[in-house]
């Protein structure tokens, strides 16, 4: 049972200090490298060692510190700003004495944020946010790069394939696939060429965990594609990164580079003649490059266009050449399973999914960020456990897995184990890992709509059914979150689906339609709704609401001044009034008032 | 990111891109990559005289232009506004954001506004969905921004070009 942070002692050594700062691309965007900036100029002078890490995972406090010194536990500082460093350099630094009202972690202590951390299970997400991501030497202070030199040393490729099977581990970018099989099917290919592909093309919205992985430690990507290369016979191999992660690029080089240097890359690899060089190709904007084929495609410098399999990619891949495609998270437990063993892995999980997941949580909830938990967890325990429920204060309406691909779960399924058959079973994915929590605010066929637009834009084309399909289904959402429903428009919405998957040659075109489905299927009366009486019970789609102001009003003027349209009138000090005719529900003046006095109502104006 | 209007100095960059990247099989959206990274946007000049210098025809290079998002086909404003539209921040109100921004500039997402200075794009997933909603201005990221906010920015950055000028 943890000591309460409050019971704690008050002092600490001054000896050996280091602060660390989270430099992530949350991180950053939170204004954490501005808060690196102003350590470096106040620490000057000072006996206390100043680094920087990744992702920390509780992404909701950024930015980040954390304070160590000789003996002490881990102390993290939550929501730190420019303003607030000297205190913490002076008391805690300094004067050995954690600030307890700015703490949101304390190692061994309940803090009111500690369930964040302890009620997850950290295995890839262990040395986020602890080791420096550029500088090989930190990465090699917590074993790095021990796992691939005890499979060269004591392990035959073989072996090492077995472990992994054993492990139970399977791809984690959402295919779910056994990766020790995936892996023997490489080995058995004929030909010493063979490429070893990581999949860092992350596309679905809303899903970070790669990013994440990549920003904060590198090396354990490169430690697995070497493993992975070790146990099929690979010796080359190429990371495929989409070109919207300039920090996870930047760092990537600088970890090959200085694999290299170290020859931890290269030939003769630990005094054996295995030989692996590492490259990396940056994806140019294409949703679709996820899909292995199109990747490979992309790689070779064409359109990413995907292919028929039949030949599969351990076939006939990259160049022609037998290839494997694993997803960042999967290489990312490759070394901890061969340096560990199975069983650390396996012991963790269901009997069909061992193991942990990583899950970018964001949406409607107290506590966001990247947090890693072992398969089976149900998802309440996630939403009110760990995430602390929802922000809004709203119940929960729905969880959303898988992006685009993905489906929503309703509230009343929230004792659903996260785990692949489960989700399954209701008609739900895992994904790779993002999940967005819903409140009753949110319009499930606004949903629909949102996610069908993504697929239809990201189409590459090829197949009729997925390329005009999707189209088709989006003029349906459109006409039915503008008012213009018609009767028949559900069945439609569900035939269309059925053709569109039939017809596709992908998993983007199968599983375009996944949202519109499970939507309909757990939300059906919304769609009713909007197509039977022209509402929005959410009061979200533009054209079947209207603002009004109420008496809470007190003539401020402040909307008025926002209205872009001139539609908000009044005499200062009285309540004013929205002119309904010229209003285009821009939303505006609500963003704007102080006192909650305009209410959105039930109304169709088209829009 | 740089805008070089320059004819025969842009076949010179051109060359000596062409000429330090490896030309092996697959590099084509990697030279494409430099190309667009020197010069902000490709044109039908700049893919002529890449087409010369590495034997793939301008056809079979449009054909990857168009394909992938990331490449321009024109030149971008002074400042470069990237509305993210992921699923986080569409539910925490990116469409609001993204109407806010069109009032504000005059123009709509994948155009540029009336006075050069800003080019508007809608992007899906910065990766930043804790702080949804998100834009990021040329490479400052915000984060937790309302319409208001969005606004006072861009009038920020405008005010502070005008200075800039008439200094």
């Amino acid at each position: 049972m943890s000591k309460d942070i409050n019971e704690m002692k008050d002092t600490f050594s001054t000896e050996n200090t280091r602060v660390s700062v989270g430099l992530a691309s949350c991180s950053i965007a939170a204004g954490a490298q501005k808060v690196y900036n102003a350590f470096e100029t106040a620490l000057e002078g000072i006996p206390a060692e100043l680094d920087f890490s990744g992702c920390m995972g509780m992404c909701y406090n950024e930015p980040l510190v954390e304070v160590t010194s000789k003996d002490s536990p881990r102390f993290i500082y939550g929501k730190i700003t420019p303003d607030r460093v000297d205190r913490i350099i002076k008391e805690h630094v300094q004067g050995g004495h954690p600030i307890k009202e700015w703490l949101v972690y304390a190692e061994g202590m309940k803090t009111a944020d500690s369930d964040f951390i302890d009620k997850q299970q950290r295995i890839i997400l262990k040395n986020c946010g602890v080791i420096n991501p550029e500088r090989i030497d930190s990465y090699l202070s917590v074993d790095g790069y021990k796992a691939i030199e005890k499979a060269i040393k004591t392990m035959t490729p073989e072996q090492v394939i077995e472990e992994i099977k054993d492990s139970g581990l399977r791809g984690r970018g959402g295919g779910g696939f056994p990766t020790g099989m995936k892996w023997s099917f490489a080995r058995k290919a004929p030909g010493n060429v063979k490429y070893v592909v990581c999949n860092a093309d992350e596309g679905d919205p809303g899903a970070f965990m790669d990013r994440s992985v990549l920003e904060s430690n590198p090396h354990s990507i490169i430690e697995g594609m070497l493993i992975a290369g070790y146990a099929t016979g690979a010796q080359e191999g190429f990371i495929y990164i989409r070109a919207e992660y300039p920090l996870a690029l930047k760092r990537l080089n600088i970890a090959i580079k200085e694999a290299n240097k170290k020859n931890y890359l290269g030939t003769n690899l630990f005094g054996s003649d295995f030989n692996f060089k590492l490259s990396i190709r940056e994806g140019a904007g294409a949703f679709v490059c996820g899909e292995e084929t199109a990747l490979m495609m992309s790689v070779e410098g064409k359109r990413g266009m995907p292919k028929i399999r039949p030949p599969y990619p351990t076939e006939s891949g990259l160049f022609t050449k037998p290839t494997f495609i694993n997803n960042v998270e999967t290489l990312a437990n490759v070394a901890y399973i061969i340096y560990n063993g199975a069983g650390a892995f396996n012991k963790y999980g269901t009997e069909t999914s061992k193991g942990t997941k990583v899950f970018a949580l964001a949406g409607s909830i107290n506590r966001g960020g990247l947090i890693e938990v072992p398969m089976g967890i149900t998802i309440n325990e996630i939403v009110y456990d760990i995430a602390n429920g929802l922000s809004s204060g709203l119940p929960l309406k729905a969880v959303q897995t898988g992006g685009p691909s993905g489906g929503c779960i309703p509230a009343s399924l929230s004792d659903t184990a996260v785990d692949y058959d489960s989700l399954k079973k209701i008609g739900a994915i895992m994904g790779s890992g993002g999940m967005l929590i819903m409140d009753e605010s949110t319009c499930m066929v606004d949903v629909a709509k949102f996610f069908l637009n993504f697929t239809q834009e990201e189409s590459c084309g090829k197949c009729t059914f997925c390329r005009i399909g999707t189209k088709q289904m989006l003029k349906i959402l459109k006409r039915i979150t503008n008012g213009e429903g018609k009767e028949g428009d559900i069945e439609l919405l569900e035939d269309l689906a059925v053709k569109i998957t039939t017809g596709s040659l992908c998993g983007l075109g199968q599983t375009a339609p996944n949202p519109v489905l499970t939507t309909i299927k757990y939300f059906r009366e919304e769609y009713e709704a909007h197509i039977n009486e022209k509402r929005c019970p959410a009061l979200k789609c533009k054209a079947l609401i209207e603002y009004e102001i109420s008496e809470k009003c007190i003539g401020c003027g402040r909307c008025s001044k926002q209205c872009p349209v001139n539609a908000i009138s009044g005499e200062r000090k009285q309540q004013f009034s929205i002119d309904k005719s010229k209003c285009i529900r821009c939303g505006l003046c609500v963003t704007v008032c102080k006192l909650n006095a305009i209410d959105v109502v039930t109304g169709k104006r088209g829009v | 990111m740089k805008n070089n209007n320059n004819e025969s100095n842009s076949i010179e960059i051109i060359d000596k891109i062409v000429s330090q990247a490896n030309v092996t099989e697959g590099s084509n959206i990697i030279i494409l990559q430099k190309i667009q990274e020197e010069f902000g946007y490709i044109s039908p000049t700049m893919l002529e005289r890449i087409s010369q210098l590495i034997g793939t025809s301008v056809s079979e290079l449009n054909s990857i232009i168009t394909f992938y998002t990331q490449f321009r086909l024109e030149p971008i404003g002074k400042h470069l506004i990237q509305v993210c539209h992921g699923t986080a921040c569409h539910l925490a109100g990116a469409e609001k954001i993204s109407d806010a921004i069109e009032l504000e500039t005059g123009a709509k997402a994948g155009s540029t506004s009336p006075d050069g200075l800003f080019t508007i794009e809608n992007v899906s997933c910065l990766g930043c969905c804790s702080i949804a909603p998100v834009i990021k201005i040329d490479d400052e990221t915000y984060g937790k921004v309302t319409p208001e906010k969005v606004r006072n920015i861009i009038k920020e950055i405008r005010t502070m070009d005008n200075q800039a000028q008439t200094n």
